[in-house]
């Protein structure tokens, strides 16, 4: 069947509810709305006001309450409305989500999955369209995931739910609308490994997210001008999957990561220094960022300008050819 | 467009606490009795808040004691306030829950937690050594308030299960300025969560003082804002706090949701080890409160009633004693954590976070090994 990205994400959490009755689906706005981006539309109708509930407008009681929830016994799935909106949950996360388990020597897990629409390109006001992805992913103890087609769309919420660990996935809200086949049961590699979404024997450009659609598209354009670019689908931000990365780079010995976070101290920064640790020999050239500037998100009208293009990730491209 | 509605089906008047708050003991050990705060205890159960207190006391001492000598890197005395963490401690039953910060040496005692388990996160052994799930007591928390929450979603847990168990947060006068509690309280409310906030009024946030904390009358008055009964006791009077928590936890458990309970008390030792009080109070504002220490009161209280005579006192100070060596031991003897079990409590399914910086910390380790031997 052919579907959304927001429906496959639907799809994840409802099959989830459905095969354990201690998931839980709450945050703001996620009941009877279905959640600003109807992500979780018809699920509080399926599963009713106990298992699929609004919460008070309160980010951090949201991620500490499912805290409390999960060390009950239940498995709660969270949503912060906007990416820009976690920050007032950032303790929580950091000192408790992250650290439960580690603090108690393992004798507290905390199964929680928090469910993030993160990125820009949708033309939004100010704080809908950050890309934090780097605090979470720099915080031990939580699994950072973020997925890229409709088919992960369901298979790795279900793995997030599923899985014992606090994971957080971020949705990249400008690709709900993306439409793609969903085949039931979607078989994918598990949640931390990255894949090759295209064979390439030029540059590999790995990209995750919102980003992974871009990438394919420059990977496209790249064909006129006769480059083969590989396109490796990261998937993980914590952890990264460095074995994969390193047999592209062996194959292609030229590397640009895509991602709309901001530069410095950025995703890429962290697979640059792992690249050149483990295949140093096989580089050609210096591995390249395609991603934002280091500025806080722009005004709309401006979007364009600040976000990774087609056009970004090709000249990134040319110059690694050209090095 | 209708007018809008009140959000709650009470009359906030019935919220609000008693004008003063409830006292049962005078410093004399004289019991008034008061129908509205019933302490159904029996003689076995009022000596047994006695030897909590006593156990606490004593093990709190020698908590201090350690630091001195070096063996924790530092220790946040409960000294004082032992009535207000026993009392509400004893109002709960084995099965309900217990989220602490990090001052709660007298809820432990109660809930009969290892007490040397409990000095580990202050020696730096490994960050907790107690299973939380073994007497309901969940871990230390230092970031203020914070535990506010997992307490609140606890408890919606247990109402979301019908299982009738309470929960209760201890947090501090400070804690009343955070978010997290204001949350806590907030989610509680519109859940009727079976949760008891419990807030020992010490006076003090290390060097703060509580009317530069709040403009509230009084920081029970803040439960009207969310709905639940606010409750004020003398926390220096065990059997006070013990009726009011009694009180709240029965209701919690009877379905009618939760309450904030303040117990006024007073930090009779510094914030923690590492901190000089002599810098804001007074030498005589410590001197007047050590006049209402809840021990010697009740004390005072079970002599009268007869029901403790010097040999039943000696036994319990006896008992406190072993306790306190037997933590002492403990301390003394404890390991150096493991630096290998860095790695390994971070995730429950390690899908290789650490594959390459483990081997760097074993060949760090295999080099001071060599070190050491050469
Ligand atoms: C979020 C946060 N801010 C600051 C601190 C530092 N700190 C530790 S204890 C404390 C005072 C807390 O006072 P109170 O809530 O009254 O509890 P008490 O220490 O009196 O038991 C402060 C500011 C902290 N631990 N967490
Ligand atoms: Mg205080």
């Amino acid at each position: 069947m052919t579907v959304t990205l927001a429906q496959a994400i639907n799809r994840g959490i409802h099959d989830a509810m459905e095969a354990d009755d201690r998931v839980l689906m709450f945050g703001e706005d996620v009941g009877k709305l279905g959640g600003v981006f109807r992500v979780t539309d018809t699920l509080q109708e399926t599963f009713g006001t106990d298992r699929v509930y609004d919460t008070p407008l309160a980010e951090s009681g949201i991620i500490g309450t499912a805290i409390g929830l999960a060390m009950y016994g239940f498995r709660p799935v969270a949503e912060m409305q906007f990416d820009g909106f976690a920050y007032p949950a950032f303790e929580q996360f950091t000192s408790h989500l992250a650290k439960m388990r580690n603090r108690s020597r393992g004798r507290v897990k905390l199964p929680v999955t928090v469910r993030i629409p993160f990125g820009g390109g949708i033309g939004a006001v100010e704080h809908h369209s950050e890309s934090p992805e780097t605090y979470w992913a720099h915080t031990a103890g939580l699994k950072v995931v973020s997925p890229g087609t409709v088919a992960d769309g369901y298979a790795m919420t279900r793995a997030a739910i599923a899985a014992d660990d606090p994971v957080i996935v971020l949705e990249p809200k400008r690709r709900y609308w993306m439409k793609d086949d969903l085949e039931l049961p979607v078989t994918t590699e598990p949640l931390h490994k990255a894949v090759v979404r295209r064979p390439g024997t030029d540059v590999t450009v790995v990209a995750y997210g919102p980003m992974l659609k871009t990438a394919m598209e420059a990977a496209d354009a790249a064909e006129e001008e006769g480059w083969s670019l590989e396109v490796v689908d990261l998937r993980s931000l914590s952890p990264i999957d460095t074995d994969t990365l390193v047999a592209s780079l062996q194959r292609t010995g030229r590397m640009v990561v895509v991602h709309e976070a901001a530069q410095s101290l950025g995703p890429a920064a962290e697979i640059a220094a792992r690249m050149q640790q483990e295949a140093f020999y096989h580089l050609e050239a210096p591995i390249l960022r395609a991603t934002g500037y280091d500025t806080p998100y722009p005004p709309a009208m401006l979007e364009e300008f600040w976000l990774p293009d087609v056009d970004r990730i090709l000249d990134r491209v040319e110059e690694a050819l050209d090095y | 467009m209708g007018a809008s509605q009140p959000a709650g089906d009470v009359d906030p008047s019935t919220l609000l606490p008693p004008a003063e708050p409830v006292h049962l003991l005078d410093p004399d050990g004289t019991y008034h009795e008061d129908p509205d705060h019933p302490v159904d205890l029996d003689d076995d159960q009022l000596r047994m808040l006695y030897r909590h207190m006593v156990v606490t006391r004593k093990v709190d001492r020698e908590a201090i004691n350690l630091q001195r000598q070096g063996q924790l890197g530092v220790y946040a005395s409960l000294l004082g306030q032992e009535a207000a963490q026993v009392g509400g401690a004893f109002a709960l039953s084995e099965e309900d829950w217990v989220f602490p910060s990090y001052r709660e040496m007298g809820a432990a005692v109660t809930r009969g937690v290892d007490t040397g388990k409990m000095l580990h996160l202050f020696r730096g052994t490994w960050l907790s050594d107690h299973d939380p799930y073994e007497h309901h007591f969940a871990l230390y928390s230092i970031p203020i308030g914070t535990q506010a929450l997992h307490a609140a979603g606890f408890a919606m847990g247990a109402k979301f299960d019908d299982n009738p168990i309470v929960t209760m947060a201890y947090f501090g006068d400070g804690a009343t300025s955070e978010g997290d509690p204001h949350e806590a309280m907030t989610f509680a409310g519109v859940f009727k969560a079976p949760v008891v906030f419990f807030v020992q009024n010490n006076q003090w946030a290390i060097s703060v003082p509580l009317d530069q904390q709040t403009a509230a009358p009084t920081l029970a008055h803040k439960a009207v804002g969310y709905g639940m009964p606010g409750h004020h006791c003398d926390g220096n009077d065990v059997l006070a706090t013990y009726a009011v928590t009694r009180k709240a936890v029965d209701r919690a458990r009877s379905g009618a949701g939760p309450a904030l309970i303040e117990a006024l008390t007073y930090r009779m030792e510094a914030h923690t080890t590492s901190d000089d009080p002599s810098r804001y109070r007074t030498r005589q504002e410590e001197e007047e409160a050590a006049k209402t220490d809840p021990i010697v009161r009740y004390k005072l209280f079970l002599e009268k009633e007869g029901l403790l005579d010097a040999d039943l006192g000696e036994q319990v100070e006896a008992e406190a004693a072993a306790e306190a060596t037997r933590m002492r031991d403990e301390i003394y003897e404890a390991p150096h954590g493991d630096p290998m079990e860095l790695f390994e409590h971070v995730y429950v399914d390690d899908t290789g976070h650490f594959e390459r910086q483990r081997e760097v910390l074993a060949t760090e380790l295999a080099a001071r090994d060599g070190e050491v031997s050469a």
